[in-house]
């Protein structure tokens, strides 16, 4: 069996995140990049899960500009397979990308495709269920833990909900999205990194895949949230009630 | 998230000051010498330490009879019998009510702090090893306050302990009696800051890290960087010159600090605040107050040349089976890393051990244990050049055996979590027990000799870990013991002085000498040229009210008094 896994490039979870001046977007300049925790996450399992011997190969995917080839090279060293490089100049809305993942599963046949539950820097939490949907496969989102059964041929997930843990099971194929919880992702070490450097990244283009990259969603604006007041601190009781009344208006 | 534990490390203060408290009654006072530590190289037969009670004298023994490997004739410098004394220098006024009501005069109620539970913390140092039992602290706003604070103290012969974020190491930001404790936390104004030149100016009382915050979206980093970055000042890092962890980068702050305010034991201020690099205009007398601890002004402004912010960092966590391959990784990384080299830092399996036991949610990079850990990080500004250059580099120290395994990190994350060991050590000290801490200069070479010279002498006695800035030939040699025990200290000190003075070591690479090394100085330093330090401190602060008892040998400063 594969493991196709999804690997996004996005700005590094420690960096404070800046709004272009022309509302266009996020500032990508000069900014360090660095692969999405999630997808961190996914690559983990898949590759504990061929550590495991129920899996042969892990090929790790990233859609995006040219530079996706250092996140794909972070996964390799961390231990996939191969590596492809779907090059794609504009930023795609999850609806492509799903799409294209499809795409790329038709060609590969995966057993299962890893995904993050969403990436950090949109947020989203939707490619993983629409590539699944378009597939027509089963799904397992926020997974926390992810126990194959290679004889019945069924992953059964604890996923994390708001009333706590749901089991599934689902059979393969399948689409997993991971949560935090999950694993802890091993360090890329220097053996492994220096046996990255042969692996192959496989490059392609959008019309390899024939995929249509039309989208319906036109971003208009993109702004920081309102800033937030910053507190007083009162000096007594009475003065609090006086505040809550008479300018927040509460009591 | 190291950060958050430093700022709060007050409270944890007051916590064991609590239980230091408790200690020293447990035990009818007789215990005070071996807790603390504060009186090391002397016998604990003394008569113990009962502060501000009108007997002010503290009698020790001194252990002079462990120094005799060459170093005796300096030692008679400064004790003429084998008695030497500690003792509040009698000369020095005890505070009164009148002086209490002047201080609020000039600097408000509320900056009077007279506070028991605050003055505990301000009298106990951040080890819990040294405490005073001062009865005011004063929180000038500027430096005008600070100039009269001063004023009145010398007129009036007052002692006086200079304190920034109380992080030192050497007992050097505490009083050691009833000294009046000036903070200049309050002073934390960033003043100015010049984006073509770097040149940051700002109030001796800004936090470290508050600076580092400020500068972060102008694109500019502070040029020193250690791991007290939450609560110590710039005043503070100025006066003891900080090392830390970029030194091997940017250089010492003797040079990156450009100028600076100070108020000497009268009053008067100099302002010497320039923003110049190059500025050769009669003696550069800013020197004396970077690293003087106090003895000699209080800084109350700085002027510091900061540096571009570069975009690309990395960092690489390795393994080294033996000190032979940590040194000839050093050599290799500066000859080959050397535009972006900007830290080598390493650390023992001792040191290793300690973290992993003693703070939370800390694993160890590389999978299997080994002897020696590595920190490189380099600092460029251009991604791609930078990490395939160390990659490169690393490759190849994989393939010669210098490095037997290691890791880069592949995001800020990880980064963090690998700086957090290393700059975790003395916070894991702290949290499992009692230790002793020096801090040494040595040739690269004889760096790790010292600490298995030790580790021999003291067997089973203690668990003896090395760790530092290799880069700088700066070694942390710490001791960490279940209880602070003299006969143990007696077989620790001199021998490490004598050690690092047989190998024209520094017994203080980036501390100071504060209270704890400031008899030993000669180990480092010639007579003729501590003969003229102290010349220079008389100069300066002929009453000796300036943080008395520490950086010069005692004798030689009350001699004349
Ligand atoms: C976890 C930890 C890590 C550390 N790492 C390093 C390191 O890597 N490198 C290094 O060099 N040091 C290190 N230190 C020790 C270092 O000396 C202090 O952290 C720092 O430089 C002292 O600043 P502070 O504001 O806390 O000064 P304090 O501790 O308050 O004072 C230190 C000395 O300076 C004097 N002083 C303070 N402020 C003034 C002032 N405004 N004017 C005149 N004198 C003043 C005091 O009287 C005292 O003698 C570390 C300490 C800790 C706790």
């Amino acid at each position: 069996m594969k493991i196709l896994v999804a690997v996004k490039r996005v700005v590094d979870y420690a960096v404070k995140i800046r709004v272009k001046p022309d509302k266009t977007g996020v500032d990508t300049q000069n900014v360090k990049m660095s692969m999405n925790p999630f997808c961190e996450i996914a690559l983990e399992e898949a590759l504990r899960i061929k550590e495991a011997g129920f899996a042969k190969e892990v090929i790790a995917v990233s859609i995006g500009p040219s530079q996706c080839v250092d996140t794909l090279r972070t996964g390799l060293a961390m231990g996939a397979d191969r590596g492809i490089h779907v090059e794609a100049n504009s930023s795609f809305l999850p609806l492509t990308i799903a799409k294209i993942l499809k795409s790329l599963a038709e060609v590969e046949n995966p057993g299962l495709i890893f995904l993050g539950k969403q990436a950090i820097d949109d947020d989203c939490n939707q490619t993983g269920q629409m590539v699944a949907a378009l597939l027509g496969w089963p799904q397992a989102t926020f997974a926390s833990k992810v126990v194959l059964d290679k004889d019945k041929n069924v992953a059964t997930v604890d996923r994390e909900v708001d009333g706590g843990l749901e089991t599934l099971s689902v059979d393969l194929p399948a689409v997993i999205t991971t949560d935090l919880r999950l694993n802890q992702p091993r360090y890329a070490t220097l053996p492994n990194i220096m046996k990255a450097k042969s692996k192959p990244i496989k490059k392609m283009t959008v019309q390899d895949l024939k995929v249509d990259i039309k989208s319906d969603i036109e971003i208009l604006e993109v702004t920081e949230p309102p800033k937030r007041k910053s507190g007083v601190i009162v000096s007594s009781v009475d003065e609090l009630i006086d505040k809550l009344k008479n300018e927040a208006h509460v009591v | 998230m190291i950060m958050q534990k430093w700022t709060r490390s007050g409270d944890f203060l007051r916590f064991c000051c609590k239980s230091l408290t408790y200690l020293r009654s447990k035990e009818n006072n007789s215990v005070y010498s071996s807790v603390s530590g504060f009186v090391h190289g002397y016998e604990s037969k003394s008569k113990l330490f009962e502060p501000n009670d009108g007997n002010h004298n503290i009698e020790l023994q001194h252990r002079c009879s462990g120094r005799n490997l060459g170093m005796q004739q300096q030692y008679r410098c400064f004790g003429s019998s084998s008695a030497s004394k500690i003792q509040r220098n009698p000369l020095f006024s005890s505070l009164d009510a009148k002086d209490i009501s002047y201080f609020k005069e000039i600097l408000g109620e509320k900056n009077v702090i007279e506070d028991e539970e605050r003055l505990e913390t301000a009298n106990t140092d951040w080890m819990h090893k040294y405490k005073g039992s001062s009865k005011l602290m004063l929180l000038p706003k500027n430096t005008e306050e600070v100039s009269q604070i001063l004023q009145y103290c010398d007129s009036r012969r007052l002692a006086v302990v200079p304190q920034g974020g109380n992080t030192g190491l050497v007992g050097g930001s505490v009083p050691v009696f009833d000294e009046v404790i000036v903070n200049v936390g309050l002073m934390n104004k960033v003043l100015a800051f010049d984006e073509v030149s770097g040149v940051l100016v700002c109030e001796a009382g800004c936090i470290l890290e508050n600076l580092a915050t400020f500068l972060k979206p102008k694109g500019f980093i502070m040029p020193l960087d250690l791991g007290a970055k939450g609560s110590c000042h710039i005043g503070g890092n100025v006066s003891t010159n900080a090392g830390g962890l970029r030194l091997i980068r940017y250089g010492s702050l003797h040079g990156t600090v450009l100028g600076l305010e100070a108020v000497t034991a009268n009053g008067n201020v100099l302002d010497m605040l320039g923003t110049l690099r190059k500025d050769n205009t009669g003696y550069d007398l800013k020197h004396l107050f970077i690293g003087s601890e106090g003895s000699l002004g209080i800084v109350t402004k700085v002027s510091i040349l900061t540096q571009p912010k570069l975009s690309s960092v990395n960092l690489a966590f390795l393994a080294c089976k033996d000190y032979l391959c940590c040194q000839k990784l050093l050599v290799e990384a500066k000859r080959n890393l050397g535009e972006i080299l900007s830290a080598f830092e390493f650390l023992d399996n001792n040191s290793m051990d300690l973290v992993l036991n003693n703070l939370v949610g800390v694993r160890n990079p590389v999978s299997s244990s080994e002897n020696f850990y590595i920190l490189i990080e380099t600092t460029g500004s251009d991604e791609t050049y930078g990490r395939e250059k160390l990659e490169a580099f690393l490759l190849k120290a994989f393939e010669k055996g210098l490095v037997s395994d290691g890791v880069i990190a592949q995001d800020i994350n990880q980064a963090s979590s690998f700086w957090h060991i290393r700059e975790g050590i003395t916070e894991a000290l702290q949290k499992a027990g009692a230790f002793y801490k020096y801090d040494l200069s040595l040739p690269v070479e004889e760096i790790y000799n010292i600490v298995n010279d030790l580790r021999g002498r003291l067997g089973d006695l203690a668990n003896v870990m090395g760790y530092g800035h290799l880069g700088d030939g700066n070694l942390h040699l710490n001791i960490s013991v279940k209880d602070y025990n003299d006969e143990l200290l007696g077989l620790i000190e001199p021998y490490i002085y004598e050690w690092t003075s047989k190998h024209r070591g520094s017994i203080s690479a980036e501390h100071g000498l504060g209270v704890m090394k400031a008899n030993e100085i000669f180990y480092s330093k010639s007579p003729e040229t501590v003969a003229l330090m102290v010349s220079i401190k008389k100069l300066l602060d002929p009453k000796g009210i300036l943080n008395p008892y520490k950086v010069l040998p005692r004798s030689l400063i009350s001699d004349d008094h």
